[in-house]
This record gives C-alpha cells, structure tokens and sequence, in this order.
C-alpha cells in the first residue's frame, strides 16, 4: 500500500517521467485513502472498517423502506458501530451472489436468507452455526421464537437462521367494493367465502361490481413465484405434497394437483374472475386501482395499498378445499456467513445487529410481517395492529417449500412449478400437461446428485 | 516473415519490440481468456461443484451425455438460434435502410445519426426496463394504444408464442444503431463520381442503390451480418431481466442455462460442458461465414 518516494521537485517543464511518477504516487496515496471505502477495501483486498457490520438483504419495495427505517433505528442506538446495508435483487440471484461472496472469502457479517434457502447454503457449508451460548449473551433463546419458524430452520438439531418473522399468502379485499357486493358483516369483517363454490360466487359478486375483475394475482413471467404460492395454498388445504426426501423423490398428487389446477384455470379463463394475463405490478395496480374488489398475495404489499390511501382489510386465503387449514408460506431470517477470521467480538457485533433487527419487530410488523420473537408477538401492542394481527394464525398453518437442494423461495423448484402453473391460469396448457410438465422437468433435478 | 533475404536485411528486426508492446495484452488475454478457457474444458469432464474445493470426481463424458440428452438444453439452444433468426435479418435491412435514408437527408443530418444510434448507447437493464413498461398488459402503453384503436390486446412478454417476438422488437430498437453507424461508414467509402458518372449516364436513384451502392458495401454486410450473428447467438441481459427466460421456459436462451445450472445450482462442471457445446457452435458459424467470405473475396 505504501507509494513510491515522494516525487522529485518537478522541474520548470514536467518531464514524461516526473508526471508518470507524480500519477503513481497520486494513486497510491489514493489507494491509501480508499481503504475506508468499500471500493478502496476491494482493491486492496483489505477488510472494511473492522467495527462496521456489513449487512445484505433482499428486501424492495415497501419492505425495503420498512427494513431502512430499522437500520436507522440500529445506527442511533449503536452510534459508534457504522453499519454498511446492501440490496440486491431477490431471489436465485440474490442467493447466487450471497454464496459467491462467501466462497471468494469476501462474505457480509450478516445477511438475510429465506427460511428455505438456508439449508441449501448450510450443506454447502457457507453458514455459521448459532451457538446457544452465543445466542444468550444476546438474550436470545429457542422458545423465544415462533416455533414453527424455529424448528423449520434447525439442520440436524443445530440451528444456524434467527427467524424473524413469517411471511404468509394473504388475501387483500377492497372494504367499499365488498361491501357494496354484500360481503361485509355486521362487524365490519369479511363475510366467511370458505369452499370452492363459496369463493367462486364471492368473486362474481365483486365482478358486478367492478364491472372488470373479482380479484387479481400476478401470472406472467418473470413471477413464477405468485402462481406457485396460490397453488400450493389450495393444494395443500388437499394435503398434497410435492417432493420427499430431500428432494431425491417426486410424490406429487396427480389427481389433487389436477384438481386444483383445473379450479384455477376455471376462475380466470373460463369464468374471467382473474385476469389470466397480468404481471405483478398489474395485478397490484388493477386492485389499488379499485378495477378488482380482491388480490391474493404476500403481506408485505401492505405498504402500497396503505400509501394508495384505499379502504382495505387483509385476511387469511378462504380454506377453499375445506382441509385442515393450510397456507403457503416462508420465513426471512438472519444468517452469518462464514468468515476466513470470525473472532468472538466480530461475532458479538453480527448478533447485536441481529438482536436490534428483533427488537424493532413493531416495524417490520406494520410492514405486514407476521413477527416471529414472540416478546413481540405476544404483547398487546401486534394484537391492537389491525389488519395486521388478523392473519396472525397463518403462521401457525404455514407451509413451507419441501426440502431439497433445488428448492425453497424463487428457486429452479418454485420457477418450474410456477411456469406450468402460470400456463394452466393463462389457458396455453391443460392440468395434464402441466402435471407432465412438473413431472419430466422435477425429475431431472431429483435425479441429479446433489452439488452440496 | 522474410526478413533473411538479403535486400530487406537491411531493415531492422521489430519483432521484439512487436513482442514488448503487445505483451500487456498478451499477458491479460493468456490469464482472463485463454488460461479461464481450457480451466473451462478440463472442468467438463469433472463432477465439479462450486461449492467444493477442487475439480470433484472425474466424470469423462457424463457432462456432454447428460447435456445432449437433456430436453432442457436443446430447448434453450433452440431459443438461441430462434432469437438470431428474429433479429439479424431486421438488423441488418434496417440498418442499411436508415443508413441510407439518413445519407440522404440533406439539413439536420446530425439529428438523424444520432437518434438511430442513441439507443445503443443505454445499458441492458434502462433498456429492459423501458420495454418492461411498454409492454405491459392493460395498462402499457402499446396495449393502450391497441386498445384505444379497437384492436385486441397482444399479451407482449406474457405469450409463449409472442414473447421472444417482442424480446426481439425490443432488441432490434436498441441495437440497431452499431450497425447503422458501420453502414454509415461504408457508405462514406463510396467514391461520390460514381454517382455523378451514372448520374450522366441517366441511372436514377434506385438504380444508384441497386447498382453502386449495395454492391460496394458488400464487405460491410458480410462483416455486419457476422457480427450479428455472433452477438445474437450470445444474447442472454434482455431476457434474463424481461422475462427470466419465462413464460414457462419460453424464451430461457442457451446462455441463462448455463448461467443456471452453473452458477444457481452450484455444477460448475456440468455448466462448463454446456458452455462448450454452444462454444462450438458458434464456432461453426463463424467458420461458415470465413468460408463464405473467402469465397466471396476470391470472386472480387
């Protein structure tokens, strides 16, 4: 790091040679200066700011301001530790990214990574497991924590993912527009619309009003996680199930999947309930836009719908295949990378960060988030956050994707599920071959040996 | 060279100089190029993970039978090849179409180049971006547009049979303007008293372009149709941000599934095999075209 010898005084007209040198001493002095930057650190393979917690996530839109109002909230608690947050586009590339970091020795001390996700990055190697010493230094323990969430992140019995929260399907409605179709109670809530029929008619009824839509959901690639989250939802009110063992095994349920993809196809192209082509920004902007009375998707789209200014509520998808109750789901959690030289206090730094991320459950829960830490989840002040605590008991139906090495959120297995799902809804392909299409393209990863 | 006969002795010897000069670039293409390629070859016939260290066990041809019999693979090759038929043959007529139109144009010429070629100049994902927009159903602009005129809507990027139709309408808008600027140039060599000559002999302005102009840029095509085709059979940005090879697969190009299987699914060793093959590929188009352009040259 250190530059060449100051330069010679330059003589009346600069040389070739003194302006060469001059330019290396310039940039080395440069390169001295930037070791403080991430650029300068990257150049010269040095370590950020050594009490700096670098911290990456996945979070845009409402989550994202959601997630920036807790990192303020960090930084004027812990004036003295700077704080260095990235975002990255989510899903396979975010994951892509996160492991490629972590393998080139360059990982952030702490990151977020989707529940099921994180196995995958455990068996190959790329996290650190929690010791529950460590954890309570930080005043946190296994039973403080949804226990659902908890025991989906354990990998043999040791836990390496502070969930924090659960981020279920939801259905969002439109209050006026229900309420003129006759489907608002007494009370002010959402009439019961259990039962395939039961939802269809609710649909319809919102369609009178409308005049368009009764409800939206994003269909279109590049979302081939939308289509798959509905799907699941229904299937699994069936009790179906996708992939066992690991993944090594494909146990899809012909007969329930064709059922509910036949449904599905039902609701938008035969009946027009659901538009059948619509990406995901549509779909949202057709339901704020009052052009459909509800919207099926993630909680988090909170934050759009309370900046529209519109009359909404948020409930729990229908139980439409009147099974014992089911949801899709997932949880974002708090991982650490492994690094080349974790010492203890770089480990006390990464959990107070982690720590301060739960304490500002209040936050993240208005942004739609069903709270995991339950001092949180259990205090009065979530039960008066409405609509927000109306869903509370999806986290305790949630299903999670099946394990295996290819699956988890926005990954090759929800890409290949959504995709023939997404085709059904947009009337190019019958349920049969959907099914087939599920089957061929899952078994080429089933049978692939797993790379971690 | 023949530097030993006796009348060019004279003549100092440059190659070590040559050498010295070119040996920065010699040193970068051995070490990012060369050096990363036959890694990428020997990686081929391993079971490599990128997740573990080293190369993994020793595979031999596993990687090149797993690929060539996997549906998955042709499919995206096929994609590719699909996308270089849609857009070199537009851009290769448009381009020498608005290269002509905007020689000709007589005051603002500036204006005209510099809107053709303005496009170019964005980065993939402005671009995508753009289009993202445009497309969109019920509320894009195009669809508004189809829709205000009493048209039905096109279902632009949701449509497995539109979508890398309009993934390569978005690629003509904006990459036309490199060959644009490279017909632009031909068209520059053109001595003017060709013109003039035949303008006395009475050849109107048709017969100019039929005549003297497509003929001499004949080069310039071949070059630009090569180029195309290379940059065609390399697309991956466009889509991989549009429509993430999607609707259900429709438009995944060979070089996102490398890209997957690689880099997503950790089989560094499978995805180098892949890698190969499309390698070979476009190594036989570029061989067909040399052969092609020798002949071509002969004949000149």
């Amino acid at each position: 790091m250190n530059g060449p010898p100051n330069p010679p005084l330059p003589r009346p007209a600069l040389s070739r040679r003194g302006l060469l040198r001059a330019t290396l001493a310039g940039a080395g002095a440069l390169g001295l200066a930037g070791c403080s930057t991430p650029v300068g650190a990257g150049l010269a393979n040095t370590e950020l700011d050594p009490g700096t917690v670098e911290y990456w996530n996945l979070f845009g839109g409402g989550d994202g301001v959601r997630m920036q109002q807790m990192q303020d909230g960090f930084r004027k608690a812990n004036p003295g530790t700077g704080l260095q947050a990235i975002t990255f586009t989510w899903g396979n590339p975010y994951y892509t990214k996160l492991s490629l970091a972590t393998l080139g020795d360059k990982p952030p001390n702490v990151a977020v990574a989707h529940l099921t996700r994180m196995t995958t990055l455990v068996r190959a190697g790329l996290l650190q497991e929690l010791r529950p010493e460590d954890l309570a230094r930080h005043g946190m323990a296994p039973d403080m924590f949804n226990q659902r969430a908890w025991q989906a992140g354990l990998v043999d019995g040791k836990a390496y993912a502070i969930p924090i929260d659960t981020h279920p399907y939801v259905l969002f409605y439109n209050k006026d527009i229900c309420q003129q179709a006759g489907l608002i109670e007494g009370d002010g809530q959402l009439k019961n619309i259990d039962g395939e029929t039961a939802f269809a008619d609710a649909l319809d009824k919102v369609k009178q009003v409308t005049g368009q839509y009764g409800a939206t959901h994003s269909i279109n690639a590049p979302d081939t996680a939308s289509p798959w989250r509905f799907f699941q939802t229904m299937y699994a009110q069936l009790g179906g199930e996708v992939l066992a063992d690991d993944g090594t095994r494909i146990v899809l349920d012909d007969a329930k999947a064709g059922r509910v993809l036949a449904y599905m196809r039902t609701l938008t192209v035969e009946r027009k309930l659901l538009p059948s082509s619509i990406d995901y920004q549509g779909a949202v902007a057709l339901f704020a836009n009052g052009q459909a009375g509800f919207h099926l998707n993630g909680e988090w789209e909170i934050s759009t719908f309370q900046t529209a200014k519109m009359p909404f509520g948020m409930t729990l998808v229908p139980n439409i295949f009147g099974g014992s109750y089911a949801v899709q789901a997932d949880s974002h959690t708090l991982v650490l990378p492994v690094q080349r030289d974790q010492d203890r206090a770089k480990l006390d730094l990464s959990l107070g960060f982690v720590r301060s991320m739960l304490d500002q459950s209040l936050t993240w829960a208005e942004g739609g988030h069903v709270p995991a830490w339950l001092p949180f989840a259990n205090s009065a002040e979530y039960k008066n956050l409405t609509p927000q605590s109306n869903y509370a008991a999806a986290a305790d139906a949630a299903v999670y994707d099946p394990p295996g090495w290819y699956s988890g959120s926005g990954s090759n297995f929800e890409i290949i599920m959504g995709s023939s799902i997404g085709a059904v809804e947009a009337g190019q392909l019958t349920p049969e071959a959907a099914i087939a299409q599920i089957r061929s393209k899952l078994s080429v990863l089933a049978n692939t040996a797993s790379p971690v | 060279m023949t530097t030993t006969t006796g009348v060019l002795r004279r003549q100092p010897d440059h190659t070590r100089p040559a050498l010295t000069f070119l040996a920065p670039f010699v040193v970068l293409y051995v070490l990012f190029i060369i050096g990363p390629a036959i890694y990428g070859l020997v990686m081929s016939f391993f079971d490599t993970s990128m997740v573990k260290s080293g190369l993994g066990d020793f595979a031999g041809l596993s990687n090149y039978r797993e690929a060539l019999g996997s549906s998955d693979f042709w499919s995206a090759l096929w994609h590719t090849i699909w996308f270089t038929i849609l857009t070199t043959p537009p851009l290769v007529v448009l381009a020498l179409v608005f290269a002509l139109l905007a020689e000709r144009v007589r005051r603002g010429r500036w204006f005209f180049r510099l809107a053709f070629f303005l496009p170019y100049v964005l980065p993939s994902a402005v671009v995508a971006l753009i289009w993202m927009w445009l497309y969109t159903p019920a509320l894009g602009l195009l669809n508004r547009s189809l829709t205000t005129l009493g048209f039905s809507e096109v279902n632009w990027l949701g449509d497995p049979n539109w979508a890398m139709v309009s993934l390569a309408i978005t690629t003509v808008w904006w990459t036309l303007g490199f060959n644009f600027v490279l017909y632009l140039a031909g068209l520059q060599e053109i001595p003017r008293d060709l013109y003039e000559a035949s303008a006395i002999d009475g050849a109107g302005p048709w017969q100019q372009i039929r005549r003297i102009t497509i003929p001499l840029l004949s080069r310039t095509t071949t070059l630009v149709i090569v180029l195309q085709i290379i940059a065609s059979l390399k697309v991956f940005d466009q889509m991989y941000i549009m429509t993430s090879g999607g609707p259900n697969f429709s438009t995944r190009s060979a070089l996102q599934y490398v890209y997957d299987v690689g880099f997503t699914d950790y089989r560094s060793g499978y995805a180098a095999a892949a890698s190969t093959l499309l390698f070979v590929v476009i190594l036989a188009v570029s061989a067909i075209w040399l052969v092609m352009t020798r002949r071509q040259e002969q004949e000149v």
